[in-house]
């Protein structure tokens, strides 16, 4: 195997986070991104189970991709992935029996998870072990500072809590914060996503969709 | 007959995939420009999951769970770890006899909702009402009302997305909003809107 360039292998690490963040360029992987995000726990813990079972399936994947033949690599990858994230649920439900039960069916959605699929079928098919290893553990981190940002507005603005540990003392236990319910239901997930991706792109301007249609740009005006 | 009804009303109101649970996202934001493929991939929807949902049933009920083998005399083996990778190999399964035998008898029908079937293996709703259908403990016949429940309650999710967005390229959105994140605060307001079914709980 070749050796890795240091600058490349930084390259291939840290590409995925802000400037081809999986979530907001490439919409991959929104599903659990928003369904686990009002707790800052149980968003931990799922981006440690993502980014694992993205890193471990891509270095797997990789490392037998010549011996894969075409027409039945997805069924393959699915396997593959499929037992990586059984081992995460069985690991989970051993370790933080708690927290597996509030994210109930979205561990076992890792399967299906675009990022995983994805980066196996873009990325790890074509290059070998060591930088797919690098790209899956980008992905992950990508997808885990999305995870991280939303979930730290929607907990600490929702319940007046990070972690568990009050910061800002709610009016209904004596203090002064009156907290935001609509943060804890599902709709302010897609809003905070949709002004997150505004600023990325405000501040990245390239990332600017093309729109459809190109505004009449200097009509005459008419009376 | 009531109890029926109420689970498929939920099934497709008040716990709506796409935008209660946020289950399938990345094919809902993909494929949600126009109404008319957003309407093929939306019946392609709800008849893989009318179908995957009992049959995963079925295999969970009579394999998978714990003690379900007690007819083969092995009473005390729970092989419900292997769940995950059965339902995948289900679905998979499904959607590729689905796409041979509409391509052999219904040639109409496959040209018009063959190209999604594929999209449909890796589309997390699918997964994700076999998954809640296993947590819920669903009976047979509860899993054919909730697939059916499910998968209808997508469709018309992307389905009103997709009549949204029709209308708003004409609108003239700011910059950085344009395509993912302006979608990102319609759908937001669309799950607003179903929240209503259930009241909202602040």
């Amino acid at each position: 195997m070749a050796k890795l360039d240091p600058k490349e292998a930084q390259d291939v690490l840290f590409k995925p986070l802000l400037r081809d963040n999986p979530i907001a360029l490439q919409v991959l992987g929104i599903c659990s991104a928003l369904a686990v995000t009002t707790k800052l726990e149980t968003a931990l813990v799922m981006c440690l189970a993502l980014t694992s079972v993205t890193a471990c399936s891509n270095a797997a994947i990789s490392a037998i991709r010549h011996h894969i033949p075409s027409s039945i690599r997805i069924i393959v990858q699915m396997t593959i992935i499929a037992s990586l994230v059984i081992v995460a649920d069985q690991l989970l439900k051993a370790f933080f029996f708690e927290i597996s039960k509030q994210m109930s069916v979205f561990v076992g959605l890792i399967i299906t998870n675009c990022i995983v699929m994805g980066r196996a079928e873009a990325y790890a098919m074509k290059n070998p072990p060591l930088p797919s290893l690098l790209d899956g553990i980008g992905n992950g981190l990508g997808y885990s500072l999305i995870l991280v940002v939303v979930a730290v507005i929607r907990e600490l603005f929702g319940s007046g809590k990070l972690l568990g540990v009050e910061i800002l003392p709610l009016v209904t236990e004596g203090g002064w914060y009156t907290a935001n319910g609509l943060l804890l239901l599902p709709p302010s997930a897609f809003f905070i996503i949709g002004l997150f991706i505004w600023i990325l792109r405000t501040y990245k301007p390239e990332q600017v969709e093309e729109p459809e249609f190109e505004e009449a740009k200097a009509a005459p005006h008419t009376v | 007959m009531e109890a029926a009804l109420s689970l498929f009303v939920r099934a497709v109101f008040v716990e709506n995939m796409a935008l209660a649970f946020f289950l399938g996202m990345c094919t809902f934001l993909a494929v949600s420009k126009k109404v008319e493929t957003a309407l093929g991939l939306g019946i392609a929807v709800i008849v893989v999951q009318t179908i995957t949902v009992p049959v995963n049933n079925l295999l969970y009920q009579v394999v998978l769970k714990d003690g379900a083998l007690s007819w083969m005399g092995l009473a005390d083996v729970d092989l419900s770890f292997l769940g995950l990778i059965s339902y995948i190999g289900v679905i998979a399964a499904i959607v590729q006899i689905l796409e041979m035998a509409l391509d052999k008898y219904f040639p109409a029908l496959y040209n018009a909702l063959g190209i999604f079937l594929p999209l449909i293996t890796v589309n997390c709703a699918i997964l994700g009402g076999t998954l809640f259908m296993v947590e819920r403990d669903y009976n047979f016949g509860e899993s054919v009302i909730y697939g059916l429940g499910s998968g209808f309650g997508w469709a018309l999710a992307i389905t009103a997305l997709a009549g949204i967005r029709e209308k708003m390229k004409y609108s003239n959105v700011p910059e950085g909003l344009r395509g993912l994140g302006i979608t990102f605060i319609t759908v937001g307001l669309m799950a607003l809107g179903f929240m209503s079914f259930s009241g909202v709980q602040l």
